[in-house]
């Protein structure tokens, strides 16, 4: 036998803590369980609100937000907005990969901490403006994490632990500024990172389909959100499409989130409109270069931000005011590469 | 035939990416050298996206590391957690990473310019995937214009590890063992990393660039490899499929 049984004695290990940042939410997993006990609804009832509602009735001020998708593939837009119009205050946000998220949540003033793994910037289309000055005037308070950190702090909370240990972020300054701890792995020796599990108080996932229950079904890629959405205490869903539940027991592989983690489900078609949702339409870069370039005047942006979020009653009111569906219908075309 | 920087430097990182091995990319000139790779030299050469793509059969340039052209006809359309797990067990051999900043050990900032963390003089994005994939991947490359404030002696955040404070130090950290940067392709010479002092070495020069060029441009004493060489200029074939397939409308090779 290799002496890979050697450390199985008792022996004394020494935490470290890797980084100055702080931990914004609490990864205690029996709490965690003691929630979905008391809290989380088995019964699978109807689940339909509105938009307007949801933010109402589900999303405090001072929560912590897990958003789905990727930059601003397949975001809850509608979601966003109505946490703007309705003028949130003090959340905390997961900064994973967020793009076009981060930047409508700094416009409307409603972030004061985040876990960072990817901010700022909307990945080759440049930098938003209004939301490097929140972070760089320090009016938001931030911990550094990576993609994969993040993910795996969803992934700790999934699976109803309090922290897994990782090979990243080891040795650079990204772990000095995080709130990790090195640890030694009790079986190895072998020097690991420990994140601690991320609950969100409330996560926003668009997914393709749900019936009314939130048995959800998503086309393409799923990113951080199968974890995210088992992770969040309250799980909000918009859907592209409302179906009937025959449509998910038909095809039951598909559903990669059972009704049992959902809080809320509503229909918002075009609901990651400017972004890109899989199979169905392209990203408005026009929209979002405009965004970026109002950025460059208060004034402007203020009008903007009136003309698009605060003047308009609701998400389809949106949708009209940057084209309605002729627009809509020229990003389905992109999607699906037909050319006009 | 005529070409410029960006051209040159995406033919240049295409010939490294070995047939029959794994890629993680992003956006931008990566993604491009890959998809020429595949093209010409490596037709088995499996793209990844950190998002989820695996293997797709891009029909464009991607916008977004998480757009749909990134699955695209594709293997598999998986999750970020499959992907870097895949990168944290050992199976991803090659990736590429961009910068503010580089030091001569290859480590990167994409976090912040400044002294202060808190009140940073100028704040980017963060490490993203970035730090995860230059910890993970066996091979890191950058492709990157060489300039004495991006090439600098210390820079002001470490973002993503690369050889950190020289040899042993990844293992030191906890690091996987063997992995690091492999790589640096610039405008004006291909930079490997020398075995023993795990810094900088100059492999060849672009035709054309004299050393005193490259000597200006670099903030921290480089080394130089003894057969220094010329860079082999990109190819007719190279850049035909590059211009006419790999990227049509010129977003990347355009930006030159």
């Amino acid at each position: 036998m290799d002496n890979f049984n050697d450390l199985m004695k008792e022996r004394s290990v020494t935490y470290k803590p890797a980084g100055t940042g702080k931990i914004y939410t609490d990864p205690d997993a029996d709490k965690a369980r003691a929630y979905f006990r008391d809290v989380k609804p088995r019964k699978m009832t109807e689940k339909l609100t509105t938009v307007d509602k949801v933010v109402k009735d589900l999303i405090k001020d001072g929560d912590y937000l897990g958003v789905g998708g990727f930059g601003a593939n397949r975001i809850p837009t509608a979601v966003l907005h109505e946490i703007v119009r309705q003028k949130k205050k003090n959340l905390g946000l997961a900064g994973h990969t967020a793009t076009h998220d981060f930047q409508i949540l700094t416009a409307g003033k409603c972030i004061d901490r985040c876990d960072v793994a990817y901010i700022i910037g909307l990945e080759a289309r440049g930098l938003s403006k209004v939301a490097r000055r929140a972070v760089e005037s320090g009016s938001i308070d931030i911990t550094e994490w990576t993609n994969a950190a993040l993910t795996w702090r969803y992934k700790a909370a999934a699976m109803g632990v309090s922290f897994l240990p990782v090979r990243c972020m080891l040795g650079t300054d990204t772990e000095k500024f995080s709130a990790a701890m090195e640890v030694e792995c009790p079986f190895t020796g072998a020097k690991y990172l420990a994140v601690p599990a991320l609950y969100p108080d409330v996560g926003i996932i668009h997914v393709h389909r749900s019936d009314v229950y939130g048995n959800c079904q998503v086309d393409g890629i799923m990113v951080a959100d199968q974890d995210l959405a088992r992770a969040a205490k309250k799980l909000i869903i918009t859907t592209e499409k409302l179906v009937p539940n025959e449509v998910i027991r038909r095809d039951p592989t598909r559903t990669v989130i059972p009704y049992y983690l959902v809080d809320a489900v509503i229909e918002v078609p075009f609901g990651c409109y400017p972004g890109n949702m899989a199979y169905e339409y392209f990203s408005d870069e026009e929209h979002l270069r405009e965004w970026m370039r109002v950025e460059n005047d208060p004034d402007e942006l203020a009008a903007f931000l009136d003309r698009h979020i605060y003047g308009v009653k609701d998400f389809n009111e949106y949708l009209d005011s940057v084209g309605g569906m002729a627009r809509l219908q020229e990003l389905r075309n992109l999607e699906t590469l037909i050319e006009k | 035939m005529e070409y410029n920087d960006m051209e040159l430097m995406i033919s240049l990182a295409s010939r490294y990416l070995e047939d029959d091995s794994i890629v993680v990319v992003g956006t931008g000139a990566p993604c491009a050298a890959a998809m020429l790779a595949q093209k010409l030299y490596s037709p088995r050469l499996m793209i990844m996206f950190e998002a989820g793509g695996i293997g797709p059969m891009l029909p464009s340039m991607p916008i977004s590391v998480g757009d749909s052209r990134t699955f695209y006809r594709a293997l598999a359309a998986s999750s970020m957690p499959e992907i870097m797990e895949t990168c944290q067990r050992g199976l991803v051999d090659y990736t590429f990473l961009g910068g503010a900043q580089i030091d001569q050990y290859g480590n990167i900032n994409s976090t912040m310019i400044g002294k202060e963390y808190k009140t940073p003089k100028v704040r980017f994005p963060g490490s993203g995937g970035a730090n995860d994939l230059g910890s993970l991947c066996w091979k890191t490359m950058m492709i990157t214009p060489q300039d004495p404030r991006r090439f600098t002696e210390k820079i002001d955040f470490v973002t993503t590890p690369g050889y950190l404070t020289g040899p042993g130090a990844r293992e030191e950290a906890g690091l996987p063992p063997g992995s690091g940067p492999y790589k640096v392709i610039t405008n004006l010479c291909v930079i490997g990393f020398d075995e023993e002092t795990k810094r900088m070495k100059v492999e060849s020069m672009h035709p054309g660039i004299k050393k005193e060029t490259i000597l200006e441009n670099t903030g921290f004493e480089l080394l130089w490899a003894d057969d220094l060489s010329e860079s082999e200029p990109p190819k007719q074939e190279e850049l035909e499929v590059l211009r006419n397939e790999v990227d049509p409308y010129r977003y990347i090779i355009g930006r030159a």
